[in-house]
């Protein structure tokens, strides 16, 4: 979803009838505002209106109806899933959990004054805020990219309409043709989200075009779960993928989007499908509030609070809290930890110490599922790890085949979980 | 040369003394009684209610062709599970413990010699002595079942309900039970013996393994009285 002129002014007339009921009945009662309706921000606001039983009034802040999910996405570029079974309202949140779902952009954030404004004009106050807007891209990250690029080369990394862009340039390509994937730098959404792609991308093109190549500008060392796809790759993918790390010019990169090149240490390369995946920072709100430093807004780890406000919390990708990796079972860990403290902080309930957990799987192809996880808790500096694993390298068809069963089971799981 | 030599002596002798100290074969014949309505062993055994029991031991869990295991068993096997002394002993002593849903309706055996004594009665009957481990796990009598004490605890479903969010990530409380398992209304009992399990190591799945490993347990006792509790 671009932040552009067309989704403000079409989705301000909608919002001003939407608020009118909700603020009047807000009188009273403490208010929780959450931006951002994705991993982090539709968990916290469910708990908060869930546990609090109709004491806190819970306000979400949300551009899009329908979320569509980064997770499984990959899934959908390698023909496992289709784009319908990754779009989910928030229906059931405003019904049944009495949340006020405000479809609308937030614009800015007034903290003496705690208010947010929202590109429709009107401003919601609050007593506590979460912010969960999950990422932006960082300006000049890529040479020759920029957001105007991301019709030419997409980046995906936001879910829905660029997914299917993806896809369909995946489809459209000629036999042969080369796809070229320029991944990001550490920190980012989905350490393995990158590799998973390549190799549900590598899936489709196997079936439909099975002498194109894939070519991908790296400029790390290192990437999650790599002995696992390296194996997969070479196993299921022969001689398809091609990884250029930084020894050879991988972080030394630019593009043409006009005219389709990727140069790779001054090499240029003429590419089929150019998939962009730039550096990234927190949502640019979180820039906006004025709780950034970097590109990412640093968080107390036994709440999720802001360093820099403590009525501020947040969440999920945009978030700075230590060892958790940006995923969307990070954000939905640390959404229920927030939500715990901030009933506790405007009601009194009891506030039990903060825990996180994180599992990611991956597929890398038919029933070849590997999983990576860990456990944290809260320490005065950080989110801290306590114990992971990781998948082997070798297991067993069944064991692979099981756990992408489960990564199904989990999908459904972490959705009710955030969506009711 | 001579620490080779040394290591082979000695791994002889332990093998011998645990055929030695292993269970009375004869007396495992007789408590053999409680599951030949089901199982079969030895020569010319077939698959009836529950697999035949040749070669058990160092199988794998739920590979016996053809036969239909329950999705429990499915689930365990897929885990990784084999048959060894060790996981024997531990389904025999108490099936729940380690495999969710099995069909087999056995209470367990809670006396370790009385275990032993069938193993040493069932091990007869897998191709011996090759994959018979040969260190003695019953040398150590190590006590597979949750303290009385521990399963007596009390949780504290509130706390329960705080701790159920790490659950939820996965589990759906609806008790949708696709790709991972319901733990919606399972009896506390069977919540706790369970989430020990994971917690020692025992039951194989390494997602439940690291999540248990840091439940206290009266974090247990408290997620054991929530689950129990939902609707
Ligand atoms: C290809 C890919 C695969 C992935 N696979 C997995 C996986 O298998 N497992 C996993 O756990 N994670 C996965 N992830 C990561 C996961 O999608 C993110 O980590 C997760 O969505 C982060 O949650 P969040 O709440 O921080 O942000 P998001 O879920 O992105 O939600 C942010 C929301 O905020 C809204 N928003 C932004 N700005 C504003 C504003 N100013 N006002 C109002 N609303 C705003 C946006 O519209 C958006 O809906 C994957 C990601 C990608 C890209």
């Amino acid at each position: 979803m671009t932040f552009n002129r067309r989704t403000f002014l079409g989705s301000a007339a909608v919002t001003a009838g939407l608020l009118a009921a909700p603020m009047v009945r807000a009188q009273g009662k403490p208010r929780v505002v959450v931006i951002g309706g994705g991993a982090g921000g539709a968990t916290a606001a469910r708990y908060i209106a869930k546990d609090s039983q109709g004491a806190i009034d819970v306000t979400l802040v949300e551009p899009t109806r329908t979320y569509y999910t980064c997770f499984f996405s990959n899934l959908y570029l390698g023909g496992f899933r289709d784009m319908q079974s990754l779009g989910h309202s928030y229906g059931t949140l405003a019904a049944e959990y009495g949340i006020n779902v405000v479809h609308d952009w937030a614009v800015g954030v007034d903290r003496d004054a705690k208010t947010v404004t929202l590109a429709g004009g009107s401003s919601l106050p609050y007593d506590r805020l979460i912010l969960s807007p999950g990422i932006d891209f960082v300006d000049g990250a890529v040479e020759g990219w920029d957001l105007s690029s991301q019709n030419a080369m997409p980046h995906a990394y936001k879910g829905g309409s660029q997914t299917e862009l993806l896809k369909a340039q995946i489809m459209a390509m000629p036999q042969g043709g080369t796809y070229a994937m320029v991944a990001p730098p550490n920190p980012y959404r989905c350490p393995p989200g990158p590799y998973e792609r390549i190799s549900m991308v590598a899936h489709t093109l196997k079936e439909v075009n099975p002498t194109a190549k894939i070519l991908i500008a790296d400029p790390k060392e290192n990437f999650s779960k790599q002995p696992l796809f390296e194996e997969g790759w070479s196993d299921n993918y022969t001689g398809m993928i091609e990884r250029i790390g930084p020894d050879f010019g991988g972080a030394n990169v630019a593009v043409d989007p006009l005219a389709m090149t990727l140069s790779i240490d001054g090499d240029v390369n003429n590419v089929d499908v150019c998939n962009v995946i730039p550096a990234m920072k927190a949502g640019r709100i979180a820039e906006i509030a004025g709780i950034t430093e970097g590109n990412w807004a640093p968080v107390n780890a036994a709440d999720m609070s802001s360093k820099m406000d403590e009525n501020i919390h947040v969440l999920g990708d945009a978030a700075a809290q230590g060892d958790m990796p940006k995923s969307g079972f990070s954000a939905n860990s640390q959404a229920k930890v927030c939500a715990n403290a901030v009933r506790g902080a405007l009601t009194g309930s009891t506030v039990f110490p903060a825990r996180f957990a994180n599992t990611c799987w991956s597929l890398i192809d038919t029933n070849d599922g590997v999983k990576v996880g860990a456990t944290y808790e809260a320490t005065a500096e950080k989110i801290a790890k306590v114990d992971g694993f990781v998948s082997q390298t070798g297991e067993s068809d069944d064991l692979r085949a099981a756990t992408y069963q489960e990564s199904i089971g989990w999908y459904d799981g972490i959705i009710a979980d955030m969506f009711g | 040369m001579l620490a080779r030599l040394l290591i082979v002596v000695f791994l002889g002798a332990a093998g011998i003394s645990h055929a030695e100290v292993g269970g009375d074969a004869e007396n495992g014949e007789r408590l053999f009684r409680q599951c030949s309505g089901c199982h079969q062993v030895g020569e010319g055994a077939t698959d009836r209610i529950g697999p035949h029991l040749n070669n058990i031991f160092d199988r794998p869990a739920g590979a016996a062709e053809d036969f239909r295991y329950s999705s429990g068993f499915q689930r365990a096997a897929s885990g990784g599970l084999v048959w060894t002394y060790d996981t024997l002993d531990d389904f025999i002593e108490n099936p729940r413990r380690l495999v969710s849903n099995t069909r087999m309706s056995f209470r367990g055996l809670s006396d370790q010699k009385d275990r032993d004594d069938l193993l040493a009665y069932l091990r007869q009957f897998s191709a011996s002595p090759g994959n018979i481990p040969e260190a003695a796990p019953t040398a150590v009598a190590v006590d597979h079942e949750v303290a009385p004490e521990v399963l007596a605890i009390i949780g504290d479903p509130a706390y329960g309900e705080y701790l159920s969010g790490e659950c939820t990530s996965c589990h759906q409380p609806s008790g949708a039970t696709e790709g991972i398992p319901s733990i919606t209304n399972w009896p506390a009992d069977d919540f706790v013996v369970v989430m020990h399990a994971y917690k020692e190591g025992v039951r194989a799945h390494p997602v439940m393994q690291m999540m248990a490993g840091r439940l206290s347990n009266e974090e247990i006792a408290a997620l054991a009285a929530y689950f129990e509790s939902i609707e």
